[in-house]
């Protein structure tokens, strides 16, 4: 692959594109999947083909478009007219409506604030583009940013864009990677690696697959941009084993890629080679830890170990290994190809870019955002999410999953970034962010996640081994009603302690909803002490 | 397992594909892999054993049933749920029903959070149920087949 080559197949894919009249984008996200999207692909292609217009309309299966709420979700361009609840029935309307006006009954409008004031980056193209052809991307700038770095830019030189555009780790703890980056590149070794963690283990939170799904291609893109940063040669992406279709699909884009000489030996004529492979996970939320990850995908029971010696240094069989998320590496393209400096005027000092948020729980809008940083919680589920639905009341709002915590409605001003949330205890973690109605009691949320983090931990360390079931016996009396002072006073004594003393982060923010919920919602537990009083 | 040059890292790749291919994975799968992997037997089990993925015994003959237990689905009455199929048609999560066609599972995050609480029958992702429409499914699956 040349430039020039890149550049014939944009140009070939852009001149198709604008020779037909319509474009039908049917969602194959997995949500839409689940209410049949894909006969609704296949009957919409079927009839196009009954009525020969093949050389005016063309559908296309894409990722997520986001607003799962009212999924099968079908867009119409370049008229822009997005439609909701689509049916298997009534693909032939829309095929009749192509020219004339918009079916009003299947309308989504789209000068809501959920499609308003979004900021996309990361899923720029998920939705837009078909992630089961490389052409698609390509005609999309895909690659360009690779090829660019490949015959324009030293390592060196890459790194500093991506130093400059202040992008923090998206994982969860939001370490800087352009520093890490910088660490990997200073260590001398004769192999190193580049790992891509699609483990997604925090229930409620969807981004990675939507982005593996709809987008696979700009992963491989942003693997391949560290790889030659960092002087790395071979890459590993894991994925979650139950993501069929993510795996699926990346094997094809690896494939393609492959195939057009984006991957492999010699890339765009140059030294630098780079093999990429997946690697399926097996249902271990631990495996998320970065050290636990290596194991795995050394074929090991996924165990994390102490740190230092971190990964950078000592990795995967021992040899320096960069390891991102799959958010994060989804940034680096566009960071490449457009400057560090202009990722950089998005968002606050020390959170730059925009961060994805899969939206769940009694808000009229559920489903997949990308909002700039700093933006304000409020204006995320207020005003993208449209509110609760009726009859449900605002009571907290879950950010992290099991290592994060819960935030009452005085803190929904707050803007989004990794540390203001810090500060009011959870943290940004991956990206879910579940609403809670003032239904759930906040005790039981808090018992919820221990069971989770009982139950994934792997028992290498006694603290999280032992401690996180003695917080979830501890929690069930609060449930139970039988709980009595001392018992509060043990359950914030055990969460100090696991905190302080397990050896990884699954341990170490085990007791965050716990902590979490204590601080704003005492009376809750309190409540449930009483209960137990009135009972005995 | 050839394609991996047999290297010990291999191992979790290759009971991935034993799955796909059996359902589930025997002793006698475990003892080949150890052997042609050169790995003891403890390591094979022990990776086995770790992975809430990988399933010792068979699954229900005919169906499978996975009930959502993420967050979202948490929230919206999965565990009560479980709870109704567990009291009406005995079977618990991981269990399978007494004639054994219908295996119950339990999941993380099926990631449909928009579509809480979720179950999956045979594969098809179905969004806000109720306790009565699933054991509705798994009575018809069981009475089809007998």
């Amino acid at each position: 692959m040349i430039p020039e080559e890149l550049e014939k197949i944009a140009l070939a894919t852009r001149a198709e594109q604008d020779r037909l009249l319509h474009h039908l984008r049917v969602c194959t996200g997995t949500a839409c999947l689940a209410l049949h999207s894909d006969q609704i692909k296949d009957n919409l292609t079927y009839l196009i083909q009954q009525r020969s217009l093949e050389q005016t309309c063309a559908v296309k299966g894409v990722g997520c478009m986001g607003l799962c709420a009212v999924g099968p979700l079908v867009a119409l361009q370049p008229q822009s007219t997005l439609y909701q609840r689509v049916t298997v029935d009534d693909t032939a309307a829309i095929i009749e409506h192509l020219d004339a006006h918009p079916i009003e009954r299947l309308l989504c409008p789209t000068d809501i604030p959920f499609f308003q004031r979004q900021h996309k980056i990361v899923l720029e193209n998920t939705g837009q583009i078909d992630p089961e052809h490389i052409e698609d991307y390509i005609a999309a700038d895909g690659y360009t940013a690779l090829i660019q770095a490949l015959t324009e830019m030293t390592p060196s030189e890459v790194i500093e864009q991506v130093v400059r555009s202040g992008l923090r780790g998206r994982g969860g703890a939001g370490y800087p990677t352009g520093l890490k980056w910088s660490t990997v590149s200073k260590v001398r070794s004769t192999r190193k690696f580049v790992i891509c963690n699609g483990d997604e283990g925090d229930p409620g939170a969807f981004m990675d697959r939507s982005v593996l799904e709809g987008d696979p291609h700009r992963i491989i893109e942003g693997m391949a941009l560290a790889a030659y940063a960092v002087g790395a040669s071979e890459g590993f992406i894991y994925v979650r084993g139950e993501y069929d279709l993510a795996i699926k699909r990346l094997k094809t884009a690896i494939r393609q890629a492959e195939r057009l000489g984006i991957l492999g030996k010699s890339i765009c004529s140059t030294t630098f080679d780079f093999h990429l492979e997946t690697r399926l996970g097996a249902g271990a939320f631990v495996c998320g830890e970065e050290t636990a990850l290596i194991a795995t995908i050394e074929g090991q029971r996924g165990n994390p170990r102490p740190r230092p010696p971190y990964p950078s240094e000592y990795g995967l069989w021992g040899f320096p290994t960069l390891i991102n998320n799959v958010e994060t590496l989804a940034n680096i393209p566009p960071i490449i190809r457009n400057g560090g400096d202009w990722f950089a005027t998005i968002g606050p000092d020390h959170s730059k870019g925009t961060k994805v948020f899969a939206l769940a729980g009694p808000v009229r809008n559920t489903g997949l955002i990308e909002v700039p940083m700093g933006i304000t919680l409020r204006e995320i589920i207020f005003e993208i999410g449209g509110g609760m639905i009726e009859g449900h009341a605002f009571k907290a709002v879950q950010t992290g999953g099991p290592s994060g915590g819960c935030l009452p409605e005085q803190h929904l001003d707050l803007p989004v970034g990794y540390d203001s949330l810090a500060q009011v205890g959870t943290i940004m973690g991956s990206g879910g962010m579940i609403v809670i109605d003032d239904t759930a009691s906040m005790v039981d949320v808090a018992r919820y996640f221990m069971e989770f983090c009982k139950t994934e931990s792997c028992g290498k360390c006694v603290p999280c081994r032992v401690g996180t079931v003695q917080l979830y016996h501890l929690l069930g009396r609060f449930t139970e009603g039988s709980a009595t002072a001392e018992d509060l006073a043990l359950l914030e004594e055990l969460c100090d302690l696991v905190k302080q003393t397990s050896l990884c982060g699954l341990g170490q923010s085990a007791p965050n909803p716990v902590l979490s919920t204590l601080r704003y919602f005492r009376d809750e537990y309190l409540a449930h002490m009483a209960k137990g009083v009135v009972t005995q | 397992m050839r394609r991996m040059g047999y290297g010990h890292h291999a191992l979790i790749e290759t009971l991935h594909s034993i799955q796909e291919s059996f359902g589930y994975l025997d002793e006698d799968a475990l003892r080949y892999v150890a052997t042609t992997l050169r790995l003891p037997l403890s390591r094979v089990y022990g990776v086995t054993t770790f992975y809430q993925f990988f399933r010792l015994k068979p699954k229900g003959e005919h169906h499978t049933c996975v009930i959502c237990v993420g967050t979202a689905c948490h929230l919206k009455g999965a565990n009560a749920i479980l709870e109704h199929l567990e009291q009406r048609l005995g079977v618990k999560p991981g269990g399978a029903t007494v004639d054994g066609k219908v295996s119950l599972l339990t999941a993380r995050c099926l990631a449909s959070c928009g579509l809480a609480p979720a179950v999956v029958l045979d594969g098809k992702v179905m969004g806000k149920v109720t306790a009565d429409e699933v054991i509705a499914w798994m009575q018809k699956w069981t009475h089809r087949d007998t």
